[in-house]
């Protein structure tokens, strides 16, 4: 901030130009001044590690710069598996999460914003979206779990022993089902607001017009709603993979997905001297959720341009 | 059911006649239709006309059959549709805003109803453009709404309404959303097309200016019924009921004492009109032109106000008692009125309509 | 809509409720069935009563319960003007400062947490291990819902206007800020720091991967136990978070009907 500003470049908040590059420069600190303790705050907490991150992926153990962790996992069929798994696992109870957690939301909708039902749905999303992964584990494992209720109801009544098998709940189909739990209030939260965007008008022409149920939805309503739902999908996908609490709850022998071999990593719980490949995982991670987030924020700009 | 001598006139035109008869509609204590009878000749545009909470929509909508009353029959072309769903009706409709789908272009829009009836695709095309050329955008067929101005999307809307041919068309309060001086030329405009498609035509709205100048017929609404249907002019100079004369065109409520079928204003004698009270203290509803003002020295009513409107001006007066009356004048008469002039005031007028003093509205 | 679609509609929405929405509860229920076994089939409170008996517990939930309160607080003071100030004086800072706000979306708690290490080092030392420490990547954690929050009740308020007109009245900037703004984000803001609580109850990666004893962490390790207690604690912490958000929605409700005036035209 040496060279004072030229007036086509002065910030738009700031008035209009008078006096020398002295007042000019006031101008800009009085301006931008009162937001430095947010991005000084930021960039330690959120910035620096991250360029710790990414610059560790790319060094060896003694600190030189180096290609070998990112060999390591690219190379290594553990991490590759696991970053298959990882994707499965996201895809899998995303889908699953968003047309359920769509239909519900479509369910709540109906009765208006100001619905009862609606309200409540609203609320209890917000609390199972943050319900974090190690209460979430415990609650499976109190339904489906060895001594789980409905395990024992099933025993009784039925005969069927749900804990026969008793390894799945741990694995990986256990582990859809519970993530796709968690999802279900997610997509509910991220996906009303775009039913809150359908217009009654929109459904009385298509009726005037001589529609059905289905011809609206499937000319009018889906078409609208696809890039939000897409985008929703996006979103889930990335709070999926992100997820580190429930596996690490859940999975008690082996890291088969990536975040739970990042904590592994982390631990050094396996030979030391590998913290690194542990960086160059999470680089993995930062790629695939930024890549999705990207798509995401393209899907609601376009979404957003045909409601203006 | 017979139609009423008024309205076979229009029997020249295409176009079916509709009838609604005996309509109820209530909402918990609230009732929105309260015993509606209403009928519509062929190629007639009626308009509904009523504040806020009157009814007129939601009887546009029973018919529409987006709403089902809860008593009463709805007959069109002579069949009784009280029963059939809303997608079986074969009628258009134009909403107040944002009907058109944001995910078509303009010609996608106009060519939906068409779809849905199983016409392919070249038919479709053509028969798009045409109505796109009936409302003057052709150019902007590839548009979508967002892309379109209001009254722009408002004329595809129509486009839309009238490309299924429909046997009744239904006008929601379509010009309310737009600004004054695009309202104004679409009006104009939505009664060309519907003078030249002659399609029946129903037409709801607060407005009472543009009900005046777009009806063959007005019918004034007041809490679920039918206060008063009539053409324009019938309606303005000889009102059936109070909430009629207050509601339509301005009016000024003036004291006097009802006698022997007339009322003494201004120290003139005017008969009264039908339904009028006829005896006692009254207040009698006087149209602003019907005010005459002349400058006259020493004069017991004087100016407070002279507004400019263009064509005419709004001459506010007040009397002894400090009532307050307006009148209209020409500019060049109002050039005598400032402020302050005191003046003699007298009503002009080939009858009147008068009211109990102390009560409004509903007789 | 007839009366026989209006129906038919209904019959599929509270179907997709019951079985949807009993998914969702069916763990709940499981929960609280589990955590009041007592012997022989009976029920017994014996589970929870255990939790106010666990030392580790009970240090554990006034622990997260401090984090979260100061969590909150913290995020409150740093995001609150900064939004503000953008809104009124910076506005081609409102980018900038969504996209920050939003990025630990894309840096997951997984991945920051390796990153944070060397600094946690040297705030751990410097406190000696004092678990306070963790409100500061908590509100990183947690800015993407904050702002989500604050900034849909900026743009409610249209906060410019009402700035520009304490101004013109003669209002200092913190008069404004305190007196005119903040009294109109009441909503809002409960709603940022309500999910801040509802987060740091939750969270458990980070503390746990930099070795702090937390409510999850010591709900995790309660586990391999004593599951009586643990998923009797999990419930409570989520009836308790329930009850916060229930509340505040609540009250948002209320405060919003207050101010819309009720619309005839629907009627007509």
């Amino acid at each position: 901030m040496t060279a004072s500003t030229p007036a086509s470049e002065q910030p738009p908040g700031a008035g209009p130009a008078h006096g020398g590059a002295g007042s000019q420069r006031r101008r800009w600190t009085g301006t931008y001044l009162p937001l430095v303790p947010f991005f000084a705050y930021v960039s330690l907490f959120l910035l620096l590690p991250t360029f710790i991150v990414l610059v560790g992926a790319f060094q060896s153990a003694d600190g030189s710069p180096s290609l070998e962790n990112i060999g390591t996992v690219l190379s290594g069929p553990r991490f590759l598996q696991a970053f298959g798994r990882s994707v499965q696992l996201s895809l899998v109870s995303a889908l699953a999460g968003a047309i359920l957690g769509g239909l519900l939301a479509w369910a709540v909708s109906v009765g208006g914003p100001g619905g009862r039902l609606r309200q409540i749905a609203v609320a209890a999303s917000g609390v199972l979206a943050q319900f974090g992964g190690v209460m979430l584990a415990f609650a499976f494992l109190a339904t489906f779990g060895i001594t789980g209720t409905v395990t024992i109801l099933l025993k009784n009544s039925v005969g069927f022993d749900l804990a026969a098998d008793s390894r799945w709940l741990y694995g990986m189909t256990g582990l859809t089902i519970v993530y796709t739990y968690f999802q279900i209030p997610l997509m509910v939260i991220v996906f009303l607001p775009a039913l809150d965007g359908l217009r009654q008008e929109w459904w009385e022409a298509s009726t005037s017009l001589g529609g059905s149920s289905w011809s609206y939805w499937r000319h009018v309503g889906g078409p609208i709603l696809a890039p939000s739902f897409l985008g929703a999908v996006l979103l889930l996908f990335a709070n999926a993979f992100s997820a580190y609490a429930t596996a690490a709850a859940l999975v008690s022998q082996g890291s088969p997905i990536v975040p739970l071999q990042i904590g592994e990593a982390m631990s050094g719980e396996v030979v030391l001297g590998q913290a690194n490949v542990g960086k160059a995982l999470a680089l993995g991670m930062i790629i695939v959720v930024a890549v999705v987030m990207t798509l995401y924020a393209l899907l609601q700009r376009r979404a957003s341009r045909w409601l203006r | 059911m017979s139609l009423s001598p008024a309205v076979s006139a229009h029997e020249g035109r295409s176009g079916v006649s509709v009838q609604l008869a005996g309509l109820h509609r209530h909402y918990g204590p609230v009732h929105a239709l309260d015993g509606l009878d209403l009928e519509i000749a062929p190629g007639e545009l009626v308009a509904l006309l009523g504040p806020s909470g009157c009814g007129k929509t939601t009887a546009l909508r029973a018919l529409a059959g987006l709403d089902t009353p809860d008593a009463g029959r709805i007959v069109v072309d002579g069949r009784d549709i009280t029963e059939v769903p809303a997608n079986h009706r074969d009628m258009g409709m134009v909403f107040q805003a944002y009907s058109l789908f944001p995910n078509m272009t303009a010609r996608d829009n106009v060519a939906y109803g068409l779809r849905l009836r199983g016409m392919d695709g070249q038919a479709r095309r053509r028969r798009a453009d045409e109505m796109l050329e009936l409302v003057g955008l052709l150019a902007q067929g590839t548009r979508y709404p967002y892309q379109l101005s209001g009254g722009q999307q408002q004329r595809i809307a129509l486009a839309r309404a009238l490309a299924i041919e429909p046997k009744v068309l239904l006008l929601d309060e379509p010009l309310s959303a737009l600004d004054a001086k695009v309202r104004r030329q679409l009006r104009d405009e939505i009664r060309r097309i519907q003078i030249s498609v002659g399609t029946t035509t129903l037409f709801v709205t607060h407005d009472q200016e543009e009900a005046l100048a777009l009806g063959d017929r007005v019918g004034v609404m007041s809490s679920g019924r039918l206060e008063q249907i009539a053409a324009p002019t019938e309606l303005y100079e000889r009102p059936r009921t109070a909430f009629v004369a207050e509601f339509v065109g301005l009016t000024n409520k003036i004291r006097g004492v009802a006698q022997g079928g007339a009322v003494e204003v201004f120290g003139t004698r005017l008969p009264l009109l039908d339904g009028s009270a006829t005896s006692g203290p009254v207040f009698a509803l006087v149209r602003p032109e019907a005010v005459r003002l002349t400058p006259e020295e020493g004069a017991a009513a004087r100016v407070l106000a002279v507004s400019f409107l263009g064509s005419v001006c709004r001459v506010q007066v007040e009397l002894p008692g400090r009532e307050l009356v307006g009148a209209q004048t020409s500019p060049e008469d109002a050039m005598q009125l400032s402020p302050g002039t005191a003046v003699r005031v007298e009503v002009q007028a080939a009858g009147i309509f008068a009211v109990e003093d102390g009560g409004t509205a509903r007789p | 809509m007839t009366t026989r679609g209006r129906l038919r509609r209904s019959v599929a929405r509270w179907t997709i409720v019951v079985v949807v929405g009993g998914y969702l509860l069916l763990p709940l229920v499981a929960m609280a069935e589990f955590s009041t076994r007592g012997d022989f089939g009976s029920r017994s409170l014996d589970a929870w009563i255990a939790i106010a008996e666990d030392p580790n517990l009970v240090e554990a939930i006034i622990t997260t319960l401090s984090i979260a309160a100061l969590t909150a607080v913290g995020m409150l003071v740093l995001l609150v003007p900064t939004i503000t100030w953008t809104y009124l004086r910076a506005p081609r800072m409102k980018r900038p400062v969504e996209f920050l706000c939003l990025l630990p979306i894309a840096i997951p708690a997984i991945v920051l947490v390796v990153g944070i290490v060397p600094i946690y080092s040297i705030l751990t030392r410097a406190t000696r291990g004092n678990p306070l420490v963790l409100v500061f990547i908590d509100i990183i954690l947690v800015l993407p819902y904050a702002h989500r929050a604050i900034d849909a009740g900026l743009r409610s308020i249209d906060v410019a206007t009402l700035a520009e007109a304490a101004r013109s009245l003669g209002a200092g900037w913190p008069r404004v800020m305190f007196q005119v703004i903040a009294p109109n984000l009441r909503g809002a803001i409960l709603s940022a720091a309500v999910i801040s609580v509802a987060l740091v109850l939750g969270e458990f990666t980070i503390s746990s991967l930099l070795n702090y004893d937390t409510l999850q962490v010591v709900i995790n390790l309660l586990g391999k136990r004593d599951s009586f207690v643990s998923v009797a604690v999990s419930l409570a912490a989520l009836l308790f978070a329930f009850l916060l958000i229930f509340g505040i929605t609540a009250v948002a409700g209320g405060q919003r009907r207050q101010v819309e005036e009720p619309i005839e035209e629907g009627v007509a």
